[in-house]
């Protein structure tokens, strides 16, 4: 709004003789040039509107994603059955009622590559850091509102490209979610690394751009435009938890970015970064020199933070939701910060945890375990502060409070078998089976849902002004929770049977002959859990229309974006920017009459309820 | 027709569900359910949560017991049996943890749920526990990863030297095995020399190469050190084989290996699992394309002596395919049959296994 009105100003100024109706005249069209559908909602420089464009974005993907899933649960489920039915939309994908295997492939590179990229990076980071940053640390708006504008809009032609590439004739790309080349690199290796991997590599790039753009502005923002007294040292764990993911996308996206680059070059250019003694489709390639292992070291480095990324702000939220509903403190805040420090640290060592049994030298295997199995002590940290957040609370289950809860559960069990994977010597067995993808559809699949599903209905009431219903809310995570354990726990058992991922059937081997029934339970329990997500569609949409009003601070919470009006309008806060005081904790402090200080409150004001150490500061 | 109807039915069913729904939050309107902050449902969900661990536990529990059997195919070689050791035993340290901190989580769910009139205890931090809650994993995870340092550079570390030697070579989307021959030393392969005949590349300028033999299955003898030589020609593929606990990558331009020592014969696993048709399995574990799910290749464990009697029968890939030498000098296919004439000696050397 600052902004906007310079150009009124300085035009008066230049103009001094212009007589003061035609300033107001022109002030008007300005006031109604504010108005505009587009500006208002579609090119907004206003961070909670940018939040809502990310969040609508990431359902939308997060439906597309799912999808694939349930069809290709389908054809895991039920290998024998026909697919006829589903014709109408796969086309020839399912000839003569069968998927396609190289279209079975396409759809696990791309049920991974959504899910990720799009709904747990820029679903969840991008809707929740847009959202909460400016309202949590007391800013009118993100340092620069117009990157912030850009980012978004990176990331909706990021989404064009990969959503167009899906119904390309020869199929989107089909390599994995981890584009090892050179099967990637080879559009003779496979048809889905002709076109959809080209479109693949260019929507990755833009949305490259995209997160760096947003995670360079909230590492601005929280660094330069807190409000008066709010110190590091009192800023909610979701702002930690957002400011530690940005620095973690800054410092690797750009090193995917190199890796996507380098392929895009040997695949066009006829260089062999990765590529070497190749023959394939009847003639040797004249690659040579090239180690596709070099391409998986590059990956790794985002890609191993890029799961901290994922599960990082999802902490955050996490926090954040159980300490207001629980009417607690949030159990050690300084330890889940230096947690989350030690995380962020760790997270940048353990790459090749992923590549023990590539080739890779034995001894860096060794070096690599030991830093992996090391970055369980902050997580196991945050867990335990978690519990004891909850122990002798007087917990409200608010539908958040409920997905937080399911977090820390979903949390619990898909790390523990992260020790597992991360010992290198139980790895070899281990590796690329279904006990690897249970263990990662637990830790940052489902519960980065979780989180994401805690902070939506948590800040709904901020974002649209109205509140989500709660009892669907309570439908929509029991049969979520329940479906996710239905799911993932018995792809243990399918996993410790040495079942490897990324098969179109497993009938063709004696040694996978048993588990179809469980194969079919899981496939069940998958389209349950799809079915489920639509209660929450309706939710989401009935509400943003028809639900119940809401308050100004309906969860009694200490936070400063309690602070604003209902629905605030661009800038936040109608009058002043209120000042902090205190730490966003300060849950049933005892000596206080209401059960919660908001952060803005002087220490003043709450003689009765002060500590010693804060006495000094009334 | 069909279709239509389906289509009705659930268009009407949703229908019902938004009446059902509408009608929910009217009554809540006029019972005051909507202004009581916390109600009814408070309480349900608190139970909900004992529920959900109790029945949620004992399924676990149930389908863990009964899928025991199914999840823990038989172990064939010497360091499997070590690895099961070490993943069980991980995998009960976790496993109390997870009932610890599960219970912990759905027990305080219950025990702290929201009560009229109770103040929630202010307990912001506490040094001590938090030191002893970060020394504890910190100590466990030294012990696994001990453990683990130990079986693992004991399984990567250079193989015995009378290991017998194989070579395996993916492509897409099968599996080419290749064995030294009576000279015990596999020779030279460059990918510039593949062709339909000779599919691995073999370098008959190297006379090591003359008396390589190809096999459409593995063989190896029980109870000897086994050489992997693995490569790949074209894009990754990994080499799996659940029994032995084997898995390694093959990756075009880089070639990998992996040892290991069979410790039953395919004969003792199939009186031993009653299985007349047991095969040991390897499995490709790498995405290559569109055949990956089926790139499968037998393994046969032999006794040694049975081994011993196999490899002598097998002929050299130059003797079956002689056109491979066609453009060879003539000299070089000479050496053919020196190399077939000493055949003897190796025989015997195989025959101490």
């Amino acid at each position: 709004m600052a902004a906007t009105n310079i150009p009124t100003n300085a035009h008066a100024q230049e103009a001094p003789h212009v007589q003061h109706h035609a300033t107001g005249d022109h002030h008007d069209e300005h006031e109604h040039h504010e108005g505009n559908f587009l500006t208002k909602y579609v090119f907004s420089t206003d961070h909670k509107v940018i939040a809502k464009q990310f969040l609508i974005s990431g359902i939308f993907w997060a439906f597309i994603g799912a999808t694939l899933s349930t069809i290709f649960r389908l054809q895991l489920g039920w290998p024998e059955a026909t697919l006829e039915w589903l014709q109408p939309i796969l086309g020839s994908w399912v000839e003569g009622g069968k998927l396609d295997p190289a279209f079975y492939l396409a759809l696990v590179t791309m049920h991974g590559t959504i899910m990720v990229f799009f709904v747990l990076t820029a679903g969840l980071s991008g809707t929740f850091s847009n959202f909460l940053i400016p309202l949590q640390i007391g800013a009118r708006d993100m340092a620069s509102g117009f990157l912030n504008m850009l980012s978004y809009w990176f990331f909706f032609l990021s989404s064009v490209i990969m959503f167009i590439s899906l119904f390309l004739e020869t199929g989107p790309a089909s390599a994995g979610w981890t584009i090892y080349p050179p099967l990637s690199a080879l559009p003779q290796a496979i048809p889905g690394s002709g076109l959809g991997q080209t479109m693949w590599l260019v929507a990755m790039a833009l949305f490259i751009v995209s997160s760096l753009l947003g995670s360079l502005n909230y590492i601005t923002t929280i660094i330069n435009l807190r409000t008066a007294g709010m110190s590091m040292a009192k800023l909610p764990l979701t702002i930690w938890s957002f400011f530690l993911t940005a620095i973690l996308g800054v410092l690797s996206f750009p090193v995917l970015f190199s890796a996507a680059l380098l392929l895009i070059f040997d695949r066009s250019f006829g260089t062999s970064f990765f590529l070497s003694d190749i023959y394939i489709g009847g003639e040797a390639l004249n690659h040579v020199g090239g180690s596709p292992i070099l391409f998986q070291h590059l990956f790794w480095f985002l890609g191993h933070p890029e799961v901290y990324i994922v599960i990082m702000p999802a902490m955050g939220i996490v926090s954040e939701v159980m300490a207001t509903n629980a009417r607690k403190p949030i159990f050690g805040y300084r330890a889940m910060i230096g947690s989350l420090l030690g995380i962020s640290l760790l997270s940048f060592v353990v790459w090749a945890h992923h590549m023990f049994i590539t080739g890779m030298n034995p001894f860096l295997g060794s070096v690599f375990m030991f830093l992996t199995l090391i970055i369980a002590v902050p997580s196991a940290v945050k867990t335990f502060n978690w519990l004891a957040t909850l122990w002798r609370g007087n917990i409200r289950f608010t539908t958040a409070m409920l997905f937080a809860i399911g977090f820390v559960s979903l949390f619990i069990s898909g790390g523990l078998t992260g020790i597992i994977l991360g010992n290198a010597a139980l790895d070899i067995q281990m590796h690329n089976t279904y006990f690897v993808v249970a263990h990662f559809h637990l830790v940052m699949g489902s519960s980065a849902f979780f989180g994401m599903f805690a902070g939506v209905y948590h800040w709904f009431p901020k974002m649209f002004g109205r509140m989500m219903d709660e009892k669907l809310g309570y439908v929509h995570f029991w049969l979520t929770i329940t479906s996710a354990y239905l799911i993932f726990l018995p792809m243990h058992y399918v996993g410790i049977a040495g079942f490897p991922r990324r098969y179109y059937a497993w009938t063709g081997f004696e040694m996978f002959n048993q588990f179809a029934d469980l194969n079919a339970f899981i496939s069940i329990a998958a389209i349950l859990a799809f079915f489920a997500q639509f209660v929450f569609l309706f939710n989401f949409i009935y509400s943003i229309f028809r639900g119940r009003r809401a308050t100004e601070n309906p969860w009694r919470s200490t936070t400063l974006e309690w602070t604003t009006p209902i629905e605030p309008g661009h800038g936040n806060w109608p009058g002043e920017i209120p000042a902090v005081y205190r730490w966003p904790y300060d849950y049933s402090k005892p000596g206080s009459e209401s059960d919660f200080i908001p952060q803005n409150v002087p220490y003043s004001q709450t003689v009765s309820s002060n500590l010693p150490y804060e006495k000094e500061m009334e | 027709m069909i279709a239509l109807g389906i289509l009705l039915a659930l268009v009407l069913l949703l229908v019902v569900f938004g009446l059902l729904f509408r009608l929910q939050v009217l009554t809540s309107i006029f019972s005051g359910s909507y202004s009581r902050e916390i109600g009814l449902s408070n309480r349900v969900n608190a139970i909900l949560m004992l529920v959900f661990m109790v029945v949620g536990g004992g399924a676990f529990a149930y389908s863990f017991v009964a899928n025991w059997d199914k999840m823990n195919p038989p172990i064939a070689s010497v360091h499997g049996a070590h690895l099961e050791r070490m993943f069980w035993t991980t995998m009960l340290i976790i496993g109390i943890v997870f009932v610890i901190t599960q219970v912990a989580l759905f027990v305080y769910s219950y025990r702290y749920q929201y009560r009229e009139g109770r103040r929630a205890y202010f307990f912001a931090h506490n040094n001590k526990i938090e030191i002893i809650w970060t020394v504890i994993p910190a100590i466990v995870m030294s012990g696994l990863i001990f453990g683990g340092w130990k079986q693992w550079t004991s399984i990567t570390g250079p193989a015995p030297k009378d290991s017998v030697v194989l070579e395996v070579v993916a492509k897409q989307f099968n599996w080419m095995v290749r064995y030294p021959g009576r000279d015990q030393q596999l020779g030279a392969s460059n990918f510039r020399m593949i062709d339909a005949t000779n599919e691995m590349g073999l370098d008959f300028n190297d006379q090591k190469n003359l008396d390589d033999f190809t096999a459409s299955e593995i063989h190896v003898p029980k109870g000897h050190p086994v050489l992997l030589k693995i490569r790949s020609r074209d894009v990754l593929h990994a080499v799996y084989m659940p029994h032995f606990r084997v898995q390694m990558y093959a990756v075009p331009g880089m070639p990998t290996r992996f040892w290991f020592t069979p410790t039953k014969t395919t004969d003792e696993m199939r009186s031993q699992t009653g299985n007349p048709n047991f095969n040991y399995e390897l499995a490709c574990n790498q995405i290559c394309g569109r055949g990956h799910f089926a790139m499968k290749l037998n393994i046969i464990v032999d006794e040694p002596d049975d081994y011993v009697a196999w490899y002598a029968q097998q002929k050299p890939f130059v003797e079956q395919n002689p056109e491979v030498l066609a453009n060879l000098k003539q000299n070089q296919a000479g050496s053919v049959e020196e190399a077939t004439a000493a055949a003897p000696a190796a025989i015997e050397a195989k025959a101490s296994l």
